[in-house]
């Protein structure tokens, strides 16, 4: 046990963990995500909340893993690079771990020419990969990234990565998340899955190089509240990919949102048998209150306790 | 008060408009006096400072005639005529001077009535649009007063 | 080359609309080649203005003159005579051809008429696509000559991000993930192995984060 996280007990424990995501409001106000956090504090292990997701500006992750803290959800907090460079990226990461943050998941970050504010500055002084070596050598190494030795109170994080099966190129994939493991990775949450077949590829390529046995791998899931947000994230959302079949099945369906439920509930017991699956991953975008229906359909509930 | 007599430059490319003009000329073709052809080997030969010139120097319009597309004898000449024709009508309505004023048309060099009626629908074109505003001869001509014609421009 | 775009022509009429005498100073290197600010565009820039200002019935007086390049100090002395009465002066070159002149003539107002954009090279004729990100401390060795600063769109260097998707990059279609172009030519060399190896963050005090930057060769200094 390295960090002592409740996420990383559950996932050293064998048990089936699971996690969801919080979205943080473009508002400076935790209300909302106290809210969720209140209504999925018995159905998640832990709830990341994103970071400036598709750059447009919300309240900041660490400030949003606060408030989960105080309604009693662990935050798994996200960190991209695009908007910090080296230096604010580790003050940020001592500040929260001061503050008793204890999973960090890293990544790119979406492009800011996505958002609201396509005329920043783009930062990226760092990539992803050197994300998760900086975390894991405060940690491990007690050193900052320019080497410097930190005398005490070196921030531990439990250390997740992000692996995109759906994006190319596919047979490379893989090995780029084992470069991500070799760099320091713990755990890993997957983009979200709509094409299994896919997904099972790269799982069979992953247990071939022995990556499950080195990470925990958590599958992400998205429910669609109606097939047009399904057919959106098909045309455009890049890295993704999302079946003509599901998009069907959900706009011939007489109840879209039971739909949805259905859908996910079958997808999170298919992964569950999978080798090399450690946990599920439910990023309900814009529809939270949707987790705890799907935990309990999917028979993870209760969640185990740990100490 | 003298009718206003546009100054038409008509840059024509030696293998079809020349060729076209000589024809209509054979064929003893009514057409426009108010065209100044100028000889080109190719229509593709034209250069926007040349059209920008003319203007200057106070045409009041200017056009190029080039081979129709795919017969253009030196291949591609005519695409590139059209292009930069193009390229000098969009400079122009930036500056805001009338783009109507430079033209640019495609014809064989069979093809004499054609060149006549080009003249001809040109030289009308200028004359509703009037003299151009760098037209040294009808500019002096404002400052006096005079009655206004029908067609002529302020 | 360095690649620029001009100015919208009435955004430069703008700036000169209280003059009476400018001079438009073409260059005869980058500029010339990616058609913004060679001589014969200087040429064109003029004989729009000129019909611009005379139809407005407010004329200018517009010389042109093109230097072989504006970056050496040798050239901008060529301006020493025509410049002396000019009101303004336009230079079409990059943004370093416009400072030398700036520098050089102190009474002068200089205005760029090009809004130079970056160091690339031409596809076509008539396309042009940047390359080069001038950042210091070159790596194409390392990935196949494809430069991960400059066409990666997040500047990662051990890619691809989790946004590539059929060889695009997730903010453009029509840009290609320089990801996937580097894993293709590591292919084609035999070498993808070598895209396991952890490349370690960019020193980016070697680009302009370090500050305005000087190359000095001694042995070619004369005192």
């Amino acid at each position: 046990m390295k960090i002592g996280s409740k996420l990383e007990k559950i996932l050293e424990s064998g048990e089936f963990a699971v996690t969801a995501e919080i979205g943080p409001p473009k508002k400076a106000t935790g209300e909302g995500m106290r809210h969720h956090a209140k209504m999925m504090r018995e159905h998640v292990d832990a709830a990341n909340i994103t970071d400036c997701q598709t750059a447009i500006a919300r309240l900041s992750s660490i400030a949003g893993g606060l408030h989960l803290m105080a309604e009693g959800v662990e935050p798994i907090i996200q960190m991209t690079c695009r908007d910090r460079n080296r230096l604010a990226i580790q003050a940020d990461l001592m500040g929260a771990y001061s503050l008793g943050v204890r999973n960090v998941l890293c990544l790119s970050g979406d492009h800011q020419k996505f958002g609201n504010h396509p005329e920043s500055k783009n930062v990226y002084d760092i990539d992803s990969m050197h994300l998760i070596k900086l975390v894991k050598d405060m940690r491990d190494e007690k050193k900052f990234f320019c080497g410097e030795e930190i005398k005490d109170n070196e921030p531990r994080f439990y250390i997740g990565a992000v692996a995109n099966p759906f994006a190319d190129p596919f047979e490379f994939r893989v090995r780029r998340l084992e470069k991500k493991v070799d760099a320091g990775a713990d755990f890993i949450q997957t983009q979200c899955i709509f094409d299994m077949e896919r997904f099972e590829r790269f799982m069979e390529m992953v247990r071939e190089r022995g990556i499950h046995e080195r990470v925990k791998i958590l599958a992400g899931l998205t429910p669609f509240k109606s097939w047009r947000g399904a057919k959106y994230v098909q045309t455009s959302v890049s890295g993704m990919i999302v079946p003509d079949a599901l998009i069907e099945r959900m706009k011939n369906s007489e109840d879209q949102k039971a739909e949805a439920v259905e859908i996910c509930v079958e997808q999170i017991k298919h992964i569950k048998n999978m080798k090399g699956v450690h946990g599920v991953h439910i990023m309900a975008i814009a529809w939270e209150d949707i987790v705890p229906t799907i935990v309990e359909k999917a028979g993870l509930y209760p969640r185990p306790k740990v100490d | 008060m003298p009718e206003f007599r546009p100054k038409i430059v008509a840059f024509c490319c030696h293998y079809c408009a020349y060729a076209a003009a000589d024809l209509a000329g054979s064929m003893r073709l009514q057409y426009s006096p108010d065209i100044r052809i100028v000889e080109m080997p190719c229509s593709g030969t034209i250069d926007a400072r040349v059209i920008l010139k003319a203007f200057e120097e106070g045409a009041d319009g200017v056009y190029v005639a080039a081979c129709l597309e795919g017969d253009c004898h030196f291949l591609k000449g005519n695409y590139r005529a059209k292009k930069r024709v193009k390229y000098v009508k969009d400079l122009l309505e930036q500056i805001g001077f009338e783009s109507e004023r430079l033209q640019f048309y495609n014809l064989s060099a069979a093809m004499g009535p054609r060149f006549a009626e080009i003249a001809n629908e040109m030289t009308e074109r200028i004359k509703a649009l009037g003299p151009s505003p760098l037209n040294k001869k009808y500019k002096q001509e404002k400052t006096k007063p005079k009655p206004k014609e029908e067609g002529e421009q302020q | 080359m360095i690649v620029a775009e001009q100015k919208p022509i009435t955004e430069i009429a703008e700036l000169i609309k209280d003059c009476k005498k400018v001079l438009l100073v073409g260059c005869g290197t980058c500029v010339t080649v990616c058609l913004s600010g060679g001589e014969k565009e200087t040429e064109i820039m003029a004989s729009a203005l000129r019909i611009m200002r005379e139809q407005e019935g407010n004329p200018i007086e517009i010389k042109t003159t093109t230097l072989v390049r504006q970056c050496d100090p040798e050239y901008i002395e060529e301006l020493a005579d025509s410049i002396k009465d000019a009101d303004a002066v336009v230079s079409l070159a990059c943004g370093v051809g416009v400072q030398y002149i700036a520098e050089r003539y102190m009474d002068k107002w200089v205005i760029p008429a090009q809004n130079t954009k970056f160091a690339g090279g031409a596809l076509e004729h008539g396309i042009w696509e940047e390359r080069c990100a001038l950042c210091g401390e070159c790596i194409l060795h390392l990935t196949g000559g494809i430069c991960p600063i400059i066409r990666c769109s997040k500047s990662i260097l051990n890619g691809p991000c989790g946004g590539s998707q059929y060889g695009k990059c997730e903010i453009d279609k029509n840009i290609p993930c320089a990801w996937q172009l580097i894993y293709d030519k590591m292919a084609a060399l035999g070498r993808l192995e070598e895209m396991m190896t952890y490349q370690p963050a960019k020193d980016w005090s070697k680009y302009r984060d370090g500050g305005p930057r000087k190359v000095v060769r001694e042995d070619v200094i004369i005192e």
